[in-house]
């Protein structure tokens, strides 16, 4: 595992581990920390799945949610076979220390840490703000895809319980704290779909009955970074009255802008128990008789 | 559909189309998107008059990234509607490499068409290229936006 930080700008978050500046990171580039079997392994994950492949951080590797997270054939995550060999194919072993970056304010990055948690990788962090504030602050991006020395990672199964959440347990929780982080057109019902996605429409337009609407990017900065932690709390504590006691649900439209929000309750406010509907909007707006508010 | 290492039909494709659907046919995945890139590396600036102007052209909602589209047809008098000539201008981001490698195949496979060409691609044309293996099959439903558009504004603006 990485040495921790020594100065560390995230102490002020709950599980301050879970963040990496781009300092940080590109020192570890320039002491050769990145990759090997002891190593910092870096995986970039976006949206657009050549992104990579036109420069990434040195060092990096890709990891797509499309073709390494997601089963082929059924709307699941792999299971614990394929995730074992995707990341022994990028030389992560149990205890690797992973930094995750990508496009589009690290939305599949988080969706990608998401994932990983979901088979309980211990040491799996972001770097804040991205694939963008990298770029912008004129960092090296670089074509090489490193060789990796593939490491024997365990077949581990997936637990979904304590931070997934599926339709049946949304419907067992209505009446307790839910979020909706979509943007504010897609939960009164006047869109159908996110703006410029009309590909993951519904049958129906509104939101889960209850659920508070904190669209996800009022966790973020321009730069693409996390908000301050008192900023963070004057919106989903003070503003929106949730607590980091009560059990709480995130939703979107298919779970990755809401592993941004899960990742800000989770890991920068510290709540216990929030899961994140994956199924979200895609699944509750064209199921059959679920209650829909608008 | 067919899995994306069967050989495309190509036959009802313009030939250029039907070249590219080929050449990514004969790559294996990792090497298609590397062809991809080539084609978002390749897909030509827009013409100073076009500069700046993105409002005057339609964007492309099922596009994940914007993209903007223009489809200019030639208007000399003496040409039959039909056979007048489609120029298509393209503007994206380099920071959306997939939607721009979408819009060099269609450029590099349909500009300098005539109408009648342009008009009678076939609309599952964005599913011959071999990529639902490696780009994932809703990433394409963006180069089928794009295509409907083209051959509206193709239509629209030839009068057919």
């Amino acid at each position: 595992m990485a040495e921790p930080r020594n100065e560390d700008p995230f102490s002020q978050y709950a599980h301050p581990e879970r963040l990496v500046t781009t300092e940080w990171l590109a020192e570890q580039i320039e002491t050769g920390n990145v990759g090997g079997p002891d190593g910092v392994a870096v995986l970039e994950s976006d949206e657009d799945v050549l992104l990579y492949d036109t420069g990434h951080i040195p060092g990096a590797l890709k990891l797509d949610w499309h073709q390494d997270l997601n089963d082929p054939v059924m709307r699941d995550y792999v299971d614990g076979e394929r995730f074992a060999s995707v990341m022994s194919e990028r030389g992560v072993a149990r205890d690797t220390t992973v930094v995750i970056y990508g496009d589009k304010n690290n939305w599949w990055a988080a969706y990608a840490l998401w994932v990983m948690s979901l088979f309980g990788h211990e040491d799996v962090r972001l770097l804040d703000g991205g694939r963008s504030k990298w770029v912008a602050e004129g960092r090296e991006l670089t074509k090489d895809v490193p060789t990796v020395t593939g490491a024997d990672y365990p077949v581990v199964e997936r637990d979904d319980a304590p931070i997934r959440a599926f339709k049946e347990d949304v419907l067992a929780h209505l009446g307790k704290p839910l979020v909706d982080v979509r943007s504010p057109g897609e939960y009164s019902g006047e869109l159908l779909h996110m703006p410029d996605y009309p590909q993951e429409g519904a049958m129906r337009g509104g939101h889960i009955p209850g659920a508070r609407s904190v669209p996800w990017a009022r966790a973020a900065n321009e730069d693409g970074t996390f908000k301050s932690r008192p900023e963070l709390e004057a919106i989903y504590l003070q503003e929106q009255g949730l607590s980091p006691s009560e059990p709480t649900v995130a939703y979107c439209r298919i779970g990755e802008r809401s592993s941004h929000t899960w990742f800000v309750l989770r890991h920068l406010l510290g709540f216990d128990d929030v899961r994140n509907y994956d199924g979200s909007w895609t699944e509750w707006g064209n199921s059959v008789r679920v209650p829909v508010e608008r | 559909m067919a899995p994306a290492s069967a050989i495309p039909e190509t036959a009802d494709l313009p030939p250029a189309l039907a070249e590219i659907a080929r050449d990514f046919a004969e790559l294996s995945p990792p090497e298609r998107l590397e062809l991809l890139l080539e084609f978002s590396e390749g897909l030509p600036d827009l013409p100073e008059r076009y500069v700046g102007a993105t409002a005057s052209m339609e964007q492309v909602q099922e596009c994940q990234s914007p993209l903007f589209l223009l489809v200019e047809v030639g208007d000399e008098p003496a040409t039959e509607a039909s056979e007048r000539r489609v120029n298509l201008f393209f503007s994206a981001p380099p920071e959306a490499p997939t939607t721009r490698g979408f819009a060099g195949i269609l450029h590099e496979g349909l500009d300098g068409l005539t109408v009648e060409e342009v008009l009678a691609v076939p609309d599952d044309a964005p599913y011959r290229f071999s990529l639902a293996e490696a780009v994932s099959p809703l990433r394409l439903r963006g180069m089928v936006g794009m295509l409907s558009r083209i051959k509206r504004q193709t239509a629209l603006k030839s009068q057919v």
